[in-house]
């Protein structure tokens, strides 16, 4: 999901970045206030735990693997304000060393994956969390909450795309969603494993940071979340079919433009067959969203030990 | 492990790499901002900056066999997202666009990671008064990355020799025990980098 250079017009790297640039700030005066001295050093080993951690092939299928991402996993382990810094200096150290997101993507690439897929994931979680105790209630919490920032950031990701007028909203969305919903459901899977092994052999880590979060920081949180996703979702709410061709209008280089796409599309809208109409793509995403919630909590069922349940 | 294979030329010495670290970072920057605001129809600037490129990476004496082996390896994420414009109509135009223009500045950022040692960044960061623990952060990462995927390597080498189990969700759970073991230890040195740092006078 990391956007590469030339995938995002001036205008959406400035507006991402200055939210980027917002959402950190905010992320280190909190830390700086409630983060004790001594877990400074541990934000930066947390960081290139995550790296490290990433470097994990899990083989997925014929000869395909997949990794982790890592922010709800950050959020659960540090709280959400360091694990905001911690998926930041990732994806800083990526751009800079290997080449991968773009230097002028690199705004958009922390809004997306750190501060959108982090906060919105830490609020899932949370919420989650109150419908199960213990441990079950953690996994179930963090296994829910890694499919729905993957997906998130994917979604804020094929805003900033359709912004800048490369791709055309009525296909970002459903492509970017449709696939992000079933990398997403490794990464919960990945989320809820880890914390399960990391419960196992040291459960006082679990203890101290995955403590009940208070409910006026959830909302607040939420709101942030929910405010950042209207950035780029919003735009498109009016006019859901079409934001390029005005975009292509503007730029004159609308005579390209033929009626016949040049290769068919492999999926022209993520419908199910038979339904028809504007809200074909919400409800494909509730049924997504009740199944990805059903997996989690059956995995959650799985990993936690009877005892402790 | 092999430390360098993300800047393996970094440390060389060449007129590029002994310009300071501020000017290329200034210059990468200005560069890329211009080709990604640059028209699709401005052909004679992309050529230029591709000469431009060219040029630097001789003068760097960077193999272009190893920028070629860079750029191959990041190009599928670029061509990934790329198809996506192909879907609609005038996609080739955009296509095209994209692709010139993010295999650019790909070369640029590998010509700035291979010129530059990623602590000189860091120093033009701390310099240009960024928070002090973001930089911390970011130095502290780049110390220990290195050391962790080590430790990774190390573990998942260890489980290989001992654990037959062919079944992928087994292999899934051993390698999220891998992962979980590897944030206990990191938590632990964490700890011992804090008194470390506290025995040599850090506030």
């Amino acid at each position: 999901m990391h956007i590469p250079d030339g995938f995002l017009d001036l205008p959406t790297a400035a507006t991402t970045g200055a939210l980027a640039v917002t959402g950190v700030g905010a992320a280190l005066w909190q830390a700086k206030r409630s983060l004790p001295q001594r877990k400074v050093p541990l934000l930066g080993v947390t960081a290139a735990f995550v790296f490290a951690a990433q470097m994990l092939n899990f083989p997925v299928a014929a000869g395909t693997s997949g990794h982790l991402v890592g922010g709800v996993l950050a959020a659960v382990l540090l709280g959400p304000a360091p694990a905001v810094i911690v998926m930041t200096c990732v994806l800083v150290l990526q751009c800079f060393l290997f080449q991968d997101g773009g230097a002028s993507a690199l705004g958009a690439n922390i809004f997306n994956m750190g501060i959108i897929g982090v906060i919105a994931g830490y609020v899932v979680y949370a919420a989650t969390r109150r419908l199960a105790g213990g441990l079950h209630g953690v996994l179930l919490g963090a296994a829910f909450a890694g499919w729905c920032s993957t997906v998130l950031a994917a979604i804020c990701c094929a805003g900033e795309l359709a912004l800048s007028g490369r791709v055309k909203w009525s296909l970002a969305l459903p492509a970017m969603g449709g696939v992000h919903m079933l990398i997403g459901l490794g990464e919960g899977i990945i989320t809820a494993l880890v914390l399960a092994a990391v419960a196992k052999a040291r459960p006082e880590l679990l203890e101290t940071t995955a403590e009940t979060p208070n409910t006026g920081q959830v909302v607040t949180l939420g709101l942030i979340a929910a405010l950042g996703l209207a950035v780029f979702v919003s735009p498109f709410a009016s006019e859901w079919p079409d934001g390029l061709e005005k975009v292509a209008g503007k730029l004159g280089f609308e005579h390209f433009a033929t009626d016949k796409p040049l290769l068919p599309a492999p999926m022209t809208d993520y419908g199910i067959a038979g339904v028809e109409g504007a809200w074909v793509t919400p409800l494909a995403g509730i049924i997504g969203t009740l199944a990805a919630f059903a997996l989690a909590w059956l995995l959650a069922r799985m990993l936690t030990p009877k005892k402790a349940a | 492990m092999r430390h360098d294979f993300l800047d393996r030329y970094s440390r060389q010495d060449s007129p590029v790499h002994r310009l300071s670290a501020e000017a290329k970072l200034v210059c990468v920057l200005a560069v890329i901002v211009l080709t990604v605001a640059a028209p699709l129809s401005a052909l004679p600037y992309f050529a230029g900056l591709a000469c431009v490129l060219a040029t630097v990476a001789l003068a760097a004496k960077i193999p272009m066999g190893y920028l070629g082996m860079r750029l191959l390896w990041m190009e599928p994420f670029v061509l990934g997202v790329g198809l996506l414009t192909l879907f609609q109509p005038g996609g080739w135009t955009i296509f095209t666009g994209i692709v010139v223009k993010s295999t650019l500045s790909l070369v640029t950022m590998v010509l700035l990671a291979n010129t530059t040692p990623f602590a000189e960044i860091l120093r033009v960061m701390k310099r240009a008064r960024m928070p002090g623990l973001l930089v911390t952060t970011l130095a502290l990462m780049y110390r220990y990355l290195f050391v962790l995927v080590d430790e990774a390597e190390r573990m998942q080498r260890a489980r290989l020799c001992r654990t037959f189990e062919r079944r992928r969700w087994i292999g899934w759970k051993t390698l999220a025990t891998v992962a979980g073991q590897l944030f206990v230890r990191s938590t632990e040195r964490a700890e011992r980098i804090y008194a470390a740092m506290l025995a040599r006078g850090w506030k």
